[in-house]
């Protein structure tokens, strides 16, 4: 090989190189970008790394559908290790530094609440795709996950129906059970059911002695009354709880637990035979049976290249969310987060348990409720759901002092927390 | 009216799917189990109670087959089918003819759904079947499951059987019945003369018809009487109360325990302040877990191997943290300190790459489930008990070979003073070596043990350090029966607060305990004495 020829290569591979680079650079103008703030790794990756990819997947078939305003979407992927000031920066150099149009991120409460300030000082957009415990409207949050009256009190009125009259609240010990059992006391209280009737009990995060607590639950339920268990137990600590259950041979009929933190990926880690009949409430479920939803299973399992792989609640709520928000940027004709973030309400878009979900002024959406019993393959067998939509409340109905708010993003109002009685806005963005 | 209309509903639009699906050339069946099809639950009691009502010679098998989901049907011909494993692949019986249909891909087998509701509806009807079934193990779950539903009309169909009944388990669970049915006769001394007979039982049923009686029962005498026999209820309800709190206590103590001791070896004996001791436990845990995906039908046997197996993989990996890091780190405890963490974040991230991040499944053997119900208000969990029971051995085999083998003295020559030792002949480093294996080996048993009872994953070991470090210290550093006696302690403390203090109050107040402890008796319950200690 001469010398020339050498040096031929050598300029060639450096044209190319400039021209790949030019190219890049084109297509970064080119796109929209959308950040995606979930854990990666931590004690919450196990959850959170599903969303992430449950995200890029949405952003892939929107790009094949076409993009978004003629323009490719681009997922910004950052880890916030599961550590909640890490999730604020991380928020922060999503909005300035990669200029994202939205964020779809967080799981638990305590880094939504991380961010929060963040959103609304830079003014730009948080879709929150996980059930959690109200009390709370931001301008730039949107929750497209369960308030408690999507997801507790239907459950509750499902339990009290089969005649449940003594109630177990069982959590773990951290604002999401510590919120939604308190406006569960109220509405059972409200109902009619004595303080005596009503156990509760706080346990640390990744608990996993529940013999004494399993213990004490079949002694208040051997009362002669049909008892339940709520459970807002949270992660890991619902394996040895269950298996407690099992083996202290408490089974689903003598005393059923419903759960609002256990789904399909919670229980892909287990044996499910001794849970068979246990409940769980969400507003989606993998076993709905609707094309809509063969659909999304499908293209996520091609997707993950693994056909093992559920669905579960948080995902949809990602899907409707990424949806209404693609809807609604088409309706502003702009990605500005202000136009976006009104030009949001009212939108509808179908969600995968056969229906139509709309954001509502207060920044909450509506959803049916489902009632599933585990099965024995870690599936829900859907036994109850809502004849309609719920509409998600940000101010619980039975606390004091949330009961006389409301939300309402739209102006004239524009405010997250009006009090009806005042007739005043505290002011406060959430 | 909303739950009606939805119900009407359902009925126009899902019926006419599933019409014909089920064919067995008995109508009345046919008919209930169309119903048994439909999706909605109220049809679904209703065709549970129509099958019940049929009189078909097979009702009973059929009933059962539904609630324990062997019941199937074929959407190829309609049939209701058994679905049976055979060598080649699962056969289809005929539930009512016994003609086997071949082997079918297990979708075909379609499944009847069933809710709560529905399968004690379902335990009903068959037990009232039951109670006539020549196996007196089947009699008893009968009776046993109509205890919590007692009618009063029972009393004339159980006297009836009880004349009858030859096993006397059966009948004392019959009497039972009896008696609990007779609480609320029409005559007061009837009901005085039950409180008497039922006054030895300890099941709630029997204190929910004596609570019922002492508050409501318009006979003064007999409310005495009830309020009484109550209260000696009571008192026994109490005691077994108090021995149910120190089982926990001991099988929480036990967990701790298995945990602490190869730390207090490691710890205890050379002085290792062995940040990885968590994860070489976990490493324990995740053998376990392969073992069940190398033999994925004999989990009891991969329990059983999976302890030396664990031994081996978490000592080989101890002695391999020892000959790498710690040898180099002697005498130096807080580069130690960091120098196993780092090990402990290594070890992690390798099981995340290796295996995965998320919890793995290990499933629990057959002996290890279920409980030993002592009687109706005292049982203990297999798994728990045989915890304990390993703990125990476990820390007696240790015992042994610190006290009597050549390997042990050699343990506590070098640990108390090592240049005399060396002087004596004994290769130190290599003493050290095979320590801190043993330690690591003990932590990865531990692990075996925890993969029973908690989450397999890699975090697993971070929840079990510091327990183990407050154990060993507690306890006293360089003593076994500290150990025990210290894990023991912790453990029942912690149940016993459970109850009143939560869970959460109970784990602060025992750590308060053991900081305000250590500042009495620094050297902790069983110091060591003599000159070792000072060194």
């Amino acid at each position: 090989m001469s010398f020339v020829t050498q040096l031929r290569r050598l300029s060639l591979a450096a044209a190319t190189a400039t021209a790949l680079g030019v190219a890049g650079a084109a297509q970064a103008a080119d796109t929209i970008k959308v950040g995606v703030l979930h854990s990666l790794s931590g004690t919450m990756a196990i959850s959170e790394t599903t969303l992430k990819d449950t995200m890029l997947m949405l952003i892939d078939e929107q790009n094949k559908k076409g993009g978004l305003l003629g323009k490719k979407l681009e997922a910004v992927v950052v880890d916030p290790a599961s550590n909640w000031p890490l999730f604020a920066e991380k928020a922060r150099e999503l909005i300035e530094k990669d200029k994202v149009a939205a964020v779809f991120g967080c799981w638990t409460s305590v880094s939504r609440k991380s961010v929060l300030p963040v959103f609304e000082e830079l003014n730009s957009l948080l879709f929150y795709p996980v059930q959690y415990e109200g009390e709370e409207s931001s301008k730039n949050v949107f929750y497209t996950g369960a308030a408690p009256n999507q997801q507790a009190i239907p459950a509750v009125d499902y339990l009290m129906d089969l005649g449940v009259k003594r109630w177990v609240l069982a959590g773990t010990d951290y604002v999401y059970p510590r919120t939604t059992n308190k406006i569960l006391e109220a509405y059972l209280k409200a109902k009619g059911v004595a303080a005596g009737d009503i156990m509760i009990n706080y346990t640390p995060f990744g608990h996993s002695d529940w013999q004494s607590i399993v213990a004490d639950i079949k002694k208040f339920g051997s009362a002669g009354k049909k008892t339940a268990v709520v459970s807002t137990i949270n992660g890991d600590a619902n394996v040895p709880f269950y298996k407690e259950l099992g083996n202290q041979g408490i089974s689903a009929e003598d005393i059923p637990v419903v759960a609002f933190s256990v789904g399909e990926e919670e229980l892909s880690g287990i044996d499910t035979k001794p849970l068979v009949g246990h409940l769980a409430a969400w507003n989606y479920f993998m076993s709905v049976e609707n094309d809509d939803n063969d659909a999304f299973i499908d293209a996520w399992h091609k997707f993950i290249k693994n056909d093992k792989r559920v669905t579960n609640d948080p995902m949809e709520a990602h899907y409707i969310g990424f949806n209404m928000w693609v809807e609604a940027v088409k309706k502003a004709g702009t990605t500005d987060p202000g136009a976006v973030g009104d030009a949001i309400i009212g939108v509808a878009v179908p969600n995968l348990s056969g229906g139509l979900s709309a954001m509502m002024p207060n920044h909450h959406i509506t959803k049916p409720v489902l009632i599933g019993e585990i099965q024995d393959d870690g599936q829900f067998q859907i036994v109850s759901q809502t004849p309609g939509l719920v509409v998600g409340d940000a101010w619980s109905d039975f606390l004091e002092g949330s009961k006389d708010l409301i939300s309402d993003w739209r102006a004239p109002l524009s405010c997250g927390n009006y009090n009806v009685k005042t007739a005043k806005c505290s002011g406060q963005n959430y | 009216m909303l739950r009606l209309l939805m119900t009407l509903l359902t009925l126009c639009l899902i019926s006419p799917l599933y019409a014909a699906e089920i064919a067995t050339g008995d109508t009345t069946l046919d008919a209930a189990f169309e119903q048994l099809l439909d999706r909605n639950f109220d049809v679904k009691e209703q065709g549970v109670a129509a099958l019940a009502a049929s009189g078909h010679p097979k009702t009973g098998d059929l009933l059962r087959g539904i609630l324990e989901g062997e019941l199937r049907y074929l959407k190829e011909n309609s049939r209701l089918v058994w679905m049976r494993p055979g060598a080649d692949g699962d056969h289809a019986i005929d539930a009512l003819t016994g003609d086997d249909y071949g082997v079918f891909s297990s979708r075909k087998f379609k499944k009847f759904a069933i809710n709560n509701t529905m399968r004690g509806r379902l335990r009903t009807f068959a037990a009232e079947r039951e109670l006539h079934d020549p196996d007196p193990a089947v009699r008893l779950r009968a009776v046993n499951a109509m205890l919590d539903d007692v009618q009063p009309e029972h009393a004339a169909l159980f006297s009836g059987l009880l004349d009858k009944e030859q096993d006397p388990a059966v009948r004392e669970a019959m009497s039972e019945v009896v008696a609990l049915a007779r609480l609320s006769a029409d005559d007061s001394a009837q009901r005085r003369h039950a409180i008497t007979e039922v006054a030895d039982s300890l099941s709630p049923a029997v204190r929910n018809g004596l609570t019922r009686l002492a508050k409501n029962d318009p006979d003064e005498g007999v409310r005495a009487d009830a309020a009484a026999a109550l209260k000696k209820i009571e008192d026994k309800v109490r005691l077994y109360g108090h021995v149910e709190t120190l089982f926990f206590g001991l099988s929480a103590g036990s967990v701790l325990v298995l945990a602490a001791i190869g730390l207090a070896i490691t710890f205890g004996v050379m002085g290792v302040i062995n940040m990885a001791h968590g994860e070489l436990i976990m490493l324990g845990a995740y053998t376990t877990y392969l073992m069940q995906q190398l033999m994925p039908d004999m989990t009891g046997l991969s329990i059983v191997l999976s302890i030396p197996a664990a031994f081996i993989v978490s000592g080989l990996a101890g002695i391999a943290i020892e000959r790498g890091i710690i040898r180099f780190l002697y005498g130096r405890p807080l580069e130690t300190l960091l120098a196993t963490f780092g090990v402990s974040l290594v070890l992690q991230q390798l099981v995340r790459s290796a295996i995965s991040s998320q919890n793995v499944p290990v499933s629990n053997p057959e002996f290890l489930s279920g409980l030993w119900q002592i009687n109706s208000v005292l049982a203990l969990t297999y798994n728990r008990l045989y915890i304990f029971i390993f703990c125990l051995l476990v820390f007696a085999g240790l015992y042994v070979v610190l006290k009597y083998t050549r390997l042990g003295l050699q343990v506590r020559a070098v640990s108390q003073n090592r240049s005399m030792a060396r002087a004596m002949g004994v290769r130190s480093a290599r003493v050290d070596a095979l320590t801190f294996g043993l330690g690591s080996g003990i932590a990865g048993i531990a692990g075996v043990a925890l993969s029973q009872l908690t989450n397999v994953g890699p975090n697993l070991g971070q929840s079990y350090i510091v327990d183990s470090f407050m154990v060993v210290v507690f306890g006293g550093v360089g003593n076994l029966w500290g150990t025990l006696i210290g894990g023991l302690g912790l453990g029942i403390a912690n149940k016993v607060m459970e109850p009143w203090a939560g869970a959460v109050l109970a784990k602060i107040l025992v750590l308060v305990f053991i900081i305000l402890f250590i500042q009495k008796r620094p050297r902790g319950l069983f110091p060591q004495k003599g000159r070792a200690a000072e060194g």
